[in-house]
């Protein structure tokens, strides 16, 4: 029996589909949640949700967000989230190399801008990481040991 | 009936305005069209949203959960969220809203505060003797969830201290372009009414009962979650209204344009008949005159 898994964000809907597992990662560890899974509500942390059926894997990013997850339906409500295979390497790098060089600077730690920042260096982090990880085509679904 | 001159100078003026009507419904269709695909994006996670709000309220010993989801004993005031527009020139968007909201709390039996957002509605409601409490106007044309959080914290926040009891959300719900609706809302604290409608989405969903295992606990995430969500659906209302007005305006400013077109094609027959009556006039006078002048002759 599957179990339903449906991914928005704030801005658009990711992902909706019967799938066996979803793995996501929240704020005190990341769970697998298989189909009659008792209701939970969780916050998230920035990682991956892996949704995963037959052979076939696709992994999402998302910064923070909310997860609902019903014995019959996973809802992840995330703050920001992205289809690793859309993730455009080159601005997320260049994401990455704004935030550097701002934070080498060494802007006052608690101004809303360097906590801006500080969170778009983690958010593209997490991107390029997982583009490395993730993405090499459909075929070879990597094994999961997100942190 | 009105002299040739005056009629041409009628005639142009209607003109200028069926001019000025269509341009505005030019800038209302773009204008539609960013606001229809902003609602559009962000329905999804609203309604998530509020699914999950109502999941949560909809747990048993929901009133010992949390302060925002207690349902008080005794309503002494309540607090309506109004969301109008700032501008008018919009059709019946602004009068809809208004009449009901009236209708709804015309006969309401505790006193209503109101927050609104737009000008239009303010003033509506402060000349129905309203009691308007905070206003907020000049959004921006496509608001983000900052610009407007603030909104539903201050509605979270009167809630928390007790100023009010319940509150409620009223906006204008886009279906279409040809329609939009005015809906209410239970804002806070949540209720759940019997007809499910969006049960539906979850299939053979069986109802819940059981209460949620929460990570990391159940009070930090509630705090975060709860009023962020009833935020969030102020939002979304916000972008459904703005979406409405400018659907409300277009359909408006082209119906201004089709009257002033079908004005000026009546005026154009009645200005025919007067220049040919001068006209028929002027060759009997001459005619006339020739006639004579002949006969003079002769």
């Amino acid at each position: 029996m599957p179990i339903r898994c449906e991914i928005v964000s704030q801005d658009k809907t990711l992902y909706e589909g019967d799938v066996d597992i979803v793995v996501i990662p929240g704020t005190s560890g990341v769970m697998g949640i298989l189909p009659n899974h008792a209701p939970l509500l969780t916050t998230l942390n920035f990682g991956v949700v892996q949704v995963r059926k037959g052979g076939d894997e696709e992994n999402f990013t998302v910064a923070g967000g909310v997860a609902e997850i019903q014995p019959n339906i996973v809802t992840v409500l995330a703050d920001r989230a992205e289809n690793v295979e859309d993730i455009d390497i080159s601005r997320a790098e260049a994401a990455q190399q704004r935030a550097k060089e701002y934070m080498e600077k060494g802007p006052p730690p608690d101004s809303d801008r360097y906590l801006a920042m500080s969170a778009a260096l983690h958010r593209s982090n997490l991107r390029l990481d997982a583009v490395r990880r993730y993405r090499k085509g459909k075929k070879q679904a990597t094994r999961q040991t997100e942190e | 009936m009105a002299s040739a001159r005056e009629m041409r100078l009628r005639i142009q003026s209607v003109k200028n305005i069926a001019q000025v009507t269509r341009a505005l419904e030019a800038v209302s269709a773009s204008k539609v069209r960013k606001a229809v695909e902003q609602v559009e994006n962000t329905r999804p996670y609203a309604n998530k949203a509020w699914q999950v709000l109502r999941h949560v309220a909809g747990q048993p010993g929901r009133s010992t959960l949390h302060p925002l989801l207690t349902e008080r004993t005794e309503v002494k005031n309540t607090l309506v969220l109004l969301i109008s527009s700032d501008r008018g020139l919009a059709g019946a968007y602004n009068t809809n809203i208004i009449r009901f909201n009236m209708q709804n709390f015309k006969n309401y039996n505790t006193p209503t505060q109101y927050i609104t957002v737009g000008r239009k509605g303010r003033d509506l409601l402060m000349r129905r003797g309203g009691n308007v409490v905070a206003e907020f106007s000049d959004l921006p044309a496509a608001p983000s969830f900052m610009d407007v959080s603030s909104i539903g914290h201050l509605a979270v926040e009167e809630f928390l201290k007790g100023n009010v009891d319940e509150v409620y959300l009223v906006y204008t719900d886009y279906v279409s372009m040809a329609k939009q609706e005015p809906v209410i809302k239970k804002l806070l604290p949540l209720e759940l009414d019997d007809s499910d409608d969006l049960v539906q989405e979850y299939g053979e969903q069986q109802k819940i009962a059981a209460a949620y295992i929460y990570e990391p606990d159940a009070e930090e995430i509630l705090n975060e979650i709860i009023p962020r969500f009833t935020a969030l659906q102020v939002y979304q209302a916000t972008l459904e209204s703005l979406a409405s007005e400018h659907a409300a305006r277009m359909v408006a400013m082209r119906n201004a344009t089709d009257n002033a077109h079908e004005l000026v094609g009546a005026l154009q027959l009645d200005y025919n008949k007067v220049r040919q009556q001068s006209i028929t006039g002027d060759i009997l006078d001459i005619a006339g005159g020739a006639e004579a002048l002949a006969q003079s002759e002769r």
